[in-house]
């Protein structure tokens, strides 16, 4: 199936990926007021270092730990894409516990978000790939890296 | 077409049914359950109390899950021997189900220590399963002052849930500190402060000497009066179908990375079972709901012929209260890490070259990739550990390490 990867080669960190992707998931129509002056919750986050820098957002795992874990049974996984059930969701952390990627974060309520790859808003596409500057974040399918 | 009986009906049930069908769609599969309901999240219990959690989403996987799955579920019935030769479970009715596969999940009881004058109260509960929750709030008012005897997880969690629908809540256990089982003195302290700070009472290090109806006399001479009494001091894996017949048994049922007991056919999977836990190395019961989910998958997935090891077991619990978070993993040995702040506290315990576990407590982010760490027993010379001590991050990994993990399908 299709993921979200990122060449670090190409990533320039300037976070604009976190911003499309809070405002996909807004359901608001106008980005300035969407995002202006509020703290952002994305789904896609940039880890950074020395020389470094490159956009992590949930793998979807074949085999996903989090679904394994998740006290609520709101997280689940259909037609390979992890989904996760914010009704059923009691905040308690335990995805955060368990996912090897840190991918999944609380929203300002304390409820579990994570990338569901933009399938279920108006956006219809990651919306970090389509609007990253330098390509580095694609969408596309591939067999495990060795 | 085999018979694959389940003896049990919590998650690591579910777990197993999901393994069984990821490999047999056909064969036929029967769940024998004591408790009413379909299979239901255990630890939304406490949420339900609080009012985050609607009875309707506390099913674990749907109200069709048994349907889609093709089981068939006896409810309200109890096992109550089973015959390893005949391959046959006696279950309370007088009934007989043969089996060819055998998954006992018969999950763990609250232990209840000989309190002398415990018959005297007449308002007491358990706090282990739906029906205690929904006991336990027919019990309660506005008025009530509740009593919990135990500051672990479960007594705490009930705290958490009553607080805002009755008057006073006071919290007593034999250990000095609250959550024992998982915090040390200091990590206990700061979250013992947010749950001050909410108004719940505390007698730590004392125990209850006698019950005379509504008050309990204490060790330490105190006197506790109480409308509502709730029993949490602990809980023991429900081994006994298992011993009966001889199998191995420690805590729990010994069970090896594949889950089976020492019996041949029989498997066992959640609280009932002991297995190993690799941050220790020795095996133990790991009661936590992670575990039975994946404990019931690795059997369900070998019960059905498949080979599935499920060898990557720790300790780890998410425990929140009031937004005041903690986050523990493994085993507290070796040396420490430790970075402190006003509302937080942070240590990592590392040895061997591996980091055995952690206490994080209001510092939590990403912390599954400490936990990864854990599990897949990475040696901190392939990483860059002076990076990751202070930030739970993928960037502390060699490159071909964050290519194996974001380069490809995983």
């Amino acid at each position: 199936m299709k993921r979200v990867y990122v060449n670090e080669e190409w990533c320039l960190g300037c976070h604009l990926c976190e911003y499309n992707c809070a405002f996909a998931n807004s359901g608001l129509k106008d980005m300035a007021f969407a995002l202006k002056g509020k703290p952002i919750y994305p789904r896609i986050h940039i880890e950074s270092g020395e020389k470094i820098s490159y956009a992590v957002s949930c793998r979807h795992c074949e085999d996903p730990i989090c679904v394994k874990s998740c006290i609520a049974g709101a997280l689940s996984k259909e037609d390979g894409v992890i989904r996760i059930d914010r009704n059923r969701c009691v905040g308690c952390f335990t995805c955060v516990l368990v996912c090897p990627y840190g991918a999944l974060a609380p929203n300002a309520d304390g409820v579990m978000q994570k990338c569901e790859l933009c399938l279920s808003n108006e956006c219809g596409e990651p919306a970090c790939v389509k609007g990253c500057p330098n390509k580095a974040i694609v969408y596309e399918e591939r067999e495990a890296a060795v | 077409m085999k018979h694959y009986v389940i003896i049990g009906n919590g998650v690591a049930a579910a777990g197993c049914i999901e393994g069984i069908r990821s490999r047999d769609k056909e064969s036929k599969i029967t769940v024998v359950s004591e408790e009413r309901h379909i299979v239901y999240c255990r630890p939304l219990i406490s949420y339900y109390l609080e009012g985050k959690s609607k009875l309707e989403n506390m099913s674990y996987r749907g109200n069709d899950f048994y349907e889609r799955m093709n089981c068939h579920v006896l409810f309200q019935r109890k096992a109550i021997g089973i015959d390893a030769e005949k391959k046959r479970v006696s279950l309370d009715d007088g009934e007989k189900l043969s089996y060819d596969e055998l998954l006992v999940a018969s999950g763990s009881s609250p232990f209840v220590p000989p309190f002398k004058g415990l018959d005297t109260v007449e308002k007491k509960y358990s706090f282990m399963t739906l029906d205690d929750a929904l006991a336990l709030e027919k019990g309660i008012d506005k008025e009530s002052n509740v009593l919990i005897i135990g500051a672990g997880l479960i007594g705490l969690k009930c705290a958490e849930g009553l607080l805002e629908r009755v008057k006073s809540i006071t919290v007593c256990d034999l250990a000095d500190r609250v959550l024992s089982s998982i915090l040390d003195s200091d990590c206990a302290a700061l979250m013992q402060r947010t749950l001050d700070k909410k108004g719940i009472s505390f007698l730590l290090g004392d125990s209850v000497t006698e019950f005379r109806k509504n008050r309990a006399d204490m060790q330490s001479g105190k006197c506790v009066p109480f409308d509502v009494l709730v029993l949490a001091v602990g809980v023991r894996a429900n081994t006994a179908l298992v011993k009966n017949i001889g199998g191995e048994i420690g805590r729990g049922i010994v069970v090896d990375d594949r889950m089976q007991t020492s019996i041949a056919n029989i498997y066992a999977a959640g609280d009932c079972a002991e297995g190993m836990d690799i941050s220790l190395g020795k095996r133990r019961v790991l009661a936590i709901l992670p575990n039975a989910y994946m404990q019931g998958f690795t059997a369900g997935v070998n019960m059905a012929g498949g080979e599935m090891d499920h060898s990557k077991a720790i300790p780890m619990n998410s425990i929140g209260f009031f937004g005041m978070h903690a986050m523990t993993a493994g085993t507290y040995e070796g040396d420490m890490y430790e970075e402190r702040g006003e509302n937080s506290l942070k240590r990592l315990f590392t040895k061997d070259g591996l980091l055995k576990g952690y206490i994080l407590i209001g510092c939590d982010e990403r912390a599954g990739i400490y936990t990864s760490l854990i599990r897949e027993r990475t040696s901190l010379d392939s990483i860059n550990f002076d990076i990751l001590k202070k930030a739970a991050t993928t960037v502390a990994f060699s490159r071909e390490e964050r290519k194996r993990k974001f380069g490809g399908a995983v």
